[in-house]
């Protein structure tokens, strides 16, 4: 029981120092289409990143790409380039800005924003004032482009 | 289905689900409909404008093609009988007034249309007959009662072409639903042009875009198994962007009404129509 609680406390003050770190959607420095810093100070996980490139409710990523990583989902958008060797074209840095503001990257892009709480019209009472992905998930995106290598 | 349909489907589907809008043809009860034609002047970035119908699977393209196989037809015959219902204090029902519902040929292709300096859509008429000349309540926008009279009246018209006015007294509508088509709402801030104009043709994960046209409505979705009316799929595509949508039957949705029938200018109208 006692050591039960000690852990709690232990991942209870991970977490408060990772939200410590955290760049807010509007703090986000964004110059020269790269983002060079973690948004949360820490690497992101790539497995959890392929999980919300394809969950419908979060990235939704493949809505737009086709990705042969994922060729267990049968169905993959084509709105997008493919995704297939992103890491061989793109640095983590650039990775970061495209997912976070894609609009600051490539100009007039039907793309979302994933990392942004503001600046878009009527949105949905349960999304306003909010971003798509939160920092944690965008990193866990960006760790996994970057595994996205063909070369 | 008939021999021919199957063969001229046979045919069709040597082509991939991706290209269907270039390959075949919709004939219903012997009559080709147009489902492809040369854009209206106005639209500056389109050559070619195509029905919805043109975007969907052999199978869902099928159904429409025989109004026996079209899942819709069961509204039309509510519509039918509604028709003949008598309701309100007047005591009278649509027939009451007119003779036939065949009379009703041309009206989808007008519609919206400025009466009176306000834009009015077939709801619009439904219910004003049902509260000023029958003493009834109005039906819902998207009920079922209104999207079977909107179905019935609708297939009166079948396969004539879409023809609004937007000029005139129309025009500051059609500005209005022009604007709104061009703006990008939503937490996925987009418009309705980047999926339905600059991305039709492709998939969007399980969908095929299509050029969003509204020839075919209401229409049969496979999904909700019920009839869907206009301004509830513009509903739902402001939803899917994560937008607070406009209301049902307001100025915004009928000025986006009338500048999205102006896109489709010279289609057939299709309703009753299918779609997934
Ligand atoms: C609604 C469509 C859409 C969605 C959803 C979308 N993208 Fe994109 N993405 C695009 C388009 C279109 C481009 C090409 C840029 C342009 O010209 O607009 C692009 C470009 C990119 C690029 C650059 C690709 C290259 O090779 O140049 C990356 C990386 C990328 N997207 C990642 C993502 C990730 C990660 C997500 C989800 C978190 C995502 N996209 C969601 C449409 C989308
Ligand atoms: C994120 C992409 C997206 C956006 C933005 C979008 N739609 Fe759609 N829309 C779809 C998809 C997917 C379908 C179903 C497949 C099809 O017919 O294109 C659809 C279908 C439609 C249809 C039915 C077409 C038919 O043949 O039955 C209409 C009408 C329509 N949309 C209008 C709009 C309007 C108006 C807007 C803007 C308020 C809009 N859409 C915004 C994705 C979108």
């Amino acid at each position: 029981m006692k050591r039960a609680i000690g852990l709690a406390a232990i991942a209870a003050m991970t977490v408060s120092a990772a939200l410590a770190e955290t760049v807010a959607p509007t703090n986000v420095t964004l110059a020269d289409g790269v983002i060079e810093a973690s948004l949360t100070g820490q690497p992101g996980d790539p497995v959890e990143g392929r999980k919300v490139f394809a969950n419908r409710k979060q990235g939704n990523c493949l809505a737009c790409h086709v990705n042969s990583d994922l060729s267990e989902e049968i169905f993959h958008g084509e709105v997008g380039p493919p995704i297939d060797g992103v890491a061989d074209r793109w640095s983590a840095g650039e990775l970061r800005a495209i997912v976070t503001n894609s609009k600051m990257v490539f100009e007039g892009t039907i793309m979302p924003a994933f990392y942004i709480d503001s600046g878009y019209e009527r949105p949905l009472e349960d999304f306003a004032g909010k971003s798509i992905l939160s920092a944690q998930q965008v990193e866990d995106v960006v760790a996994y482009l970057m595994t996205l290598k063909e070369e | 289905m008939n021999l021919k349909l199957w063969i001229s489907l046979a045919v069709g589907s040597l082509s991939t689900a991706a290209i269907a809008q270039d390959s075949n043809e919709l004939v219903i009860d012997g009559e080709t409909l147009v489902t492809e034609t040369a854009a209206p002047a106005h639209l500056e970035d389109f050559d070619t404008i195509y029905s919805g119908w043109r975007f969907r699977s052999r199978e869902t393209q099928a159904l429409e093609t025989d109004d026996f196989d079209n899942p819709a037809f069961v509204f039309v015959d509510q519509g039918l009988d509604l028709w003949e219902e008598v309701d309100g204090s007047a005591g009278k029902a649509c027939a009451s007034c007119h003779e036939d519902v065949e009379d009703f040929a041309g009206l989808r292709t007008q519609l919206p249309r400025v009466q009176d300096g306000e834009l009015v859509a077939m709801e619009d008429l439904v219910n004003g007959c049902r509260t000023e000349r029958m003493g009834a309540e109005p039906w819902k926008w998207s009920g079922g009662n209104m999207t079977a009279m909107t179905a019935l009246i609708g297939l009166q018209s079948r396969g004539m072409p879409v023809g609004v006015k937007i000029d005139g007294e129309a025009a500051p509508f059609w500005e209005k639903g022009k604007e709104l088509y061009y703006t990008r709402v939503g937490q996925l801030d987009m418009a309705c042009s980047n999926c339905h104009e600059n991305n039709y043709g492709v998939m969007i994960r399980a969908d095929h875009l299509s050029q969003g046209q509204i020839n075919g409505f209401p229409t049969y979705r496979l999904k909700n198994a019920k009839l869907n009316s206009i301004h509830a799929r513009f509903k739902g595509c402001m939803k899917n962007i994560r937008a607070e949508p406009f209301k049902e039957g307001g100025d915004e949705f009928k000025a986006l009404e009338l500048y999205l029938a102006s896109r489709g200018q010279g289609l057939s109208v299709e309703t009753p129509s299918v779609r997934n």
